[in-house]
């Protein structure tokens, strides 16, 4: 076999998603299977996943009705039982159905899901949240919160967040671990970068489409690598392409190490990713 | 320079950014020119020319006499509409030059743009109505997307298809596999390479290439020698 596209240290995408057979797309395996072939081909050690609901078959996307999650959830639980080398799970919910949420999140932590996934189903500093990050904080889940960088406005079919409104949530829950979505996910990352610098228990992630130059020295700027974890989402191309760029950028073998693997593996739970183990710093309470 | 070097890159086809936002580009081309002049063996002029500010077939052929492969269109930014008139005859005299139009769909995306700027995306539309202005025309289309490329194609006959060529600066790859049902459906021949840096990172279409599935590992993207006689003097 090649050697892997990304070199053989490991590596940890923590914003991926798989999808299923009721999720409204006739070539739900087929593209399940390409992230596992790009995977292979890229050398990604583990893909941190979710299924979110039906994907807007049954109900909306980032609104996704309780039955729809738990049957992207348990679809999600099938995938990572299959893939146990590689796949790991956020459990995804929707916290307008707060009982539902942390039933789910019990549920799904218990047959194994290292981490919680939110949508835009709620804004990110509302009040109704505050149940499920305390729930995630007290198990040691990091919670990943898709967000939009710098809204201006209300946008169509969903209640978008940007980093100022997840920094708010941060505040109030300092022992979770919040993981900020795609920087490069379209919006303004500078405003995000300016909204969480000083919020520690926020990481935020590399994936999105967008492959602006300057993004990633803005990011190693304003938070520093230690705060940043190599993701893809839904073109890994792009990570691909933010791997290489950090190459050239000149970071040292350390500092890539942290942001491909290492820093995954000071916020998910011990264990979590065998293959990724190394000699590991005292754990800053504050990532935990 | 120091890109190209890095990325093994033998050469480009530049633009001015500033000029897309010029009234009129005669500055900005004179700029480029200028800053391309000792580099000229790889950086390739494509100048700006605006076909609703006057005199501008005399812009046209100094990018012709400057052996530019191409000139640079932005009818969005511009305010012209997509069966505008001027933008035609310019595609038909740049055609009959054997030079190319570079199209731009978007410099970013569409969520991070700026309040005041409400120029939109370049549209379908405008594309298939130049495509059909004349049959010396030659289109190379950049950051364009996957339901872009396949209403625009589909929407043209066979020899109006043969004068567009899209850039993959902007193509989803793995696990949609945007790119790869591109080349399956249309044909990697109608493609180039593009990476519109410095807004994207140069390393993305490589990165695409590299994860195409197996199949497709020996697709061939279009010599960009052959799409317009005023590129076959250009390095491959």
């Amino acid at each position: 076999m090649n050697q892997p596209l990304a070199g053989t240290e490991p590596l940890i995408d923590v914003h991926a998603h798989f999808f299923h057979a009721d999720a409204g797309r006739s070539d739900w395996a087929e593209v399940n299977a390409a992230r596992l072939r790009a995977g292979e081909r890229i050398g990604i050690t583990y893909h941190v996943a979710s299924v979110l609901g039906s994907y807007g078959f049954s109900s909306p996307t980032y609104f996704p009705s309780p039955g729809d999650v738990g049957t992207g959830n348990d679809a999600m639980l099938e995938i990572a039982a299959r893939e146990r080398e590689r796949v790991r799970m956020y459990v995804t919910v929707n916290p307008n159905y707060s009982g539902h949420a942390i039933g789910e999140i019990e549920r799904c932590a218990d047959r194994g899901a290292i981490g919680v996934k939110l949508l835009a189903s709620r804004r990110a500093d509302d009040s109704v949240l505050d149940p499920i990050a305390e729930l995630a904080g007290a198990r040691g889940l990091p919670l990943l919160h898709h967000i939009w960088q710098h809204r201006r406005r209300e946008w169509p079919s969903q209640e978008i967040s940007d980093g100022a409104d997840l920094a708010r949530l941060a505040v109030r829950h300092p022992g979770t671990t919040f993981i900020l979505a795609h920087i490069g996910g379209g919006g303004d990352y500078a405003h995000t970068f300016a909204a969480v610098a000083d919020v520690p228990n926020i990481l935020a992630d590399l994936s999105g489409s967008g492959v602006d130059r300057g993004m990633l020295d803005e990011a190693l700027a304003t938070l520093g690598p230690r705060r940043l974890l190599w993701a893809c989402d839904i073109t890994m191309e792009t990570g691909l392409a933010k791997l290489r760029a950090l190459e050239v950028i000149g970071l040292g073998a350390e500092v890539l190490a942290d942001i491909r693997w290492r820093n995954a593996t000071r916020i998910f739970a011990e264990g979590a990713f065998p293959k990724a183990r190394t000699a590991q710093p005292a754990l800053q309470p504050s990532l935990r | 320079m120091r890109v190209l070097e890095r990325e093994k890159l033998a050469g480009a086809w530049v633009g001015h950014l500033p000029s897309a936002f010029y009234r009129d580009p005669t500055a900005g081309n004179t700029e480029l020119l200028a800053l391309l002049d000792p580099h000229r063996d790889v950086l390739h002029p494509v100048p700006v020319v605006r076909p609703d500010w006057p005199g501008w077939e005399k812009e046209l052929r100094r990018a012709r006499d400057a052996s530019a492969p191409a000139i640079r269109v932005y009818p969005p930014q511009w305010g012209l509409a997509p069966h505008d008139v001027p933008m035609r005859e310019l595609a038909i005299a740049a055609g009959e030059l054997g030079m190319a139009l570079v199209l731009t769909v978007r410099f970013e995306d569409m969520r991070q743009r700026h309040p005041m700027d409400v120029s939109g995306d370049l549209s379908a539309a405008a594309i298939r109505a130049l495509a059909r202005a004349g049959e010396e025309v030659r289109l190379v289309i950049s950051a364009a997307g996957r339901e872009m490329i396949e209403e625009v194609h589909w929407g043209l006959t066979p020899a109006e298809q043969s004068r567009v060529f899209w850039d993959i600066s902007w193509i989803w790859g793995p696990p949609e596999d945007h790119l790869a049902k591109l080349f399956r459906t249309i044909g990697a021949h109608r493609f180039v390479f593009g990476t519109q840096w410095p807004l994207r990172l140069t390393q993305n279409p490589r990165a695409n290439l590299d994860l195409l599935p197996d199949d497709l590992r020996g697709a061939r993207l279009a010599d960009v020698r052959d799409v317009c006689s005023a590129a076959s003097h250009v390095v491959r």
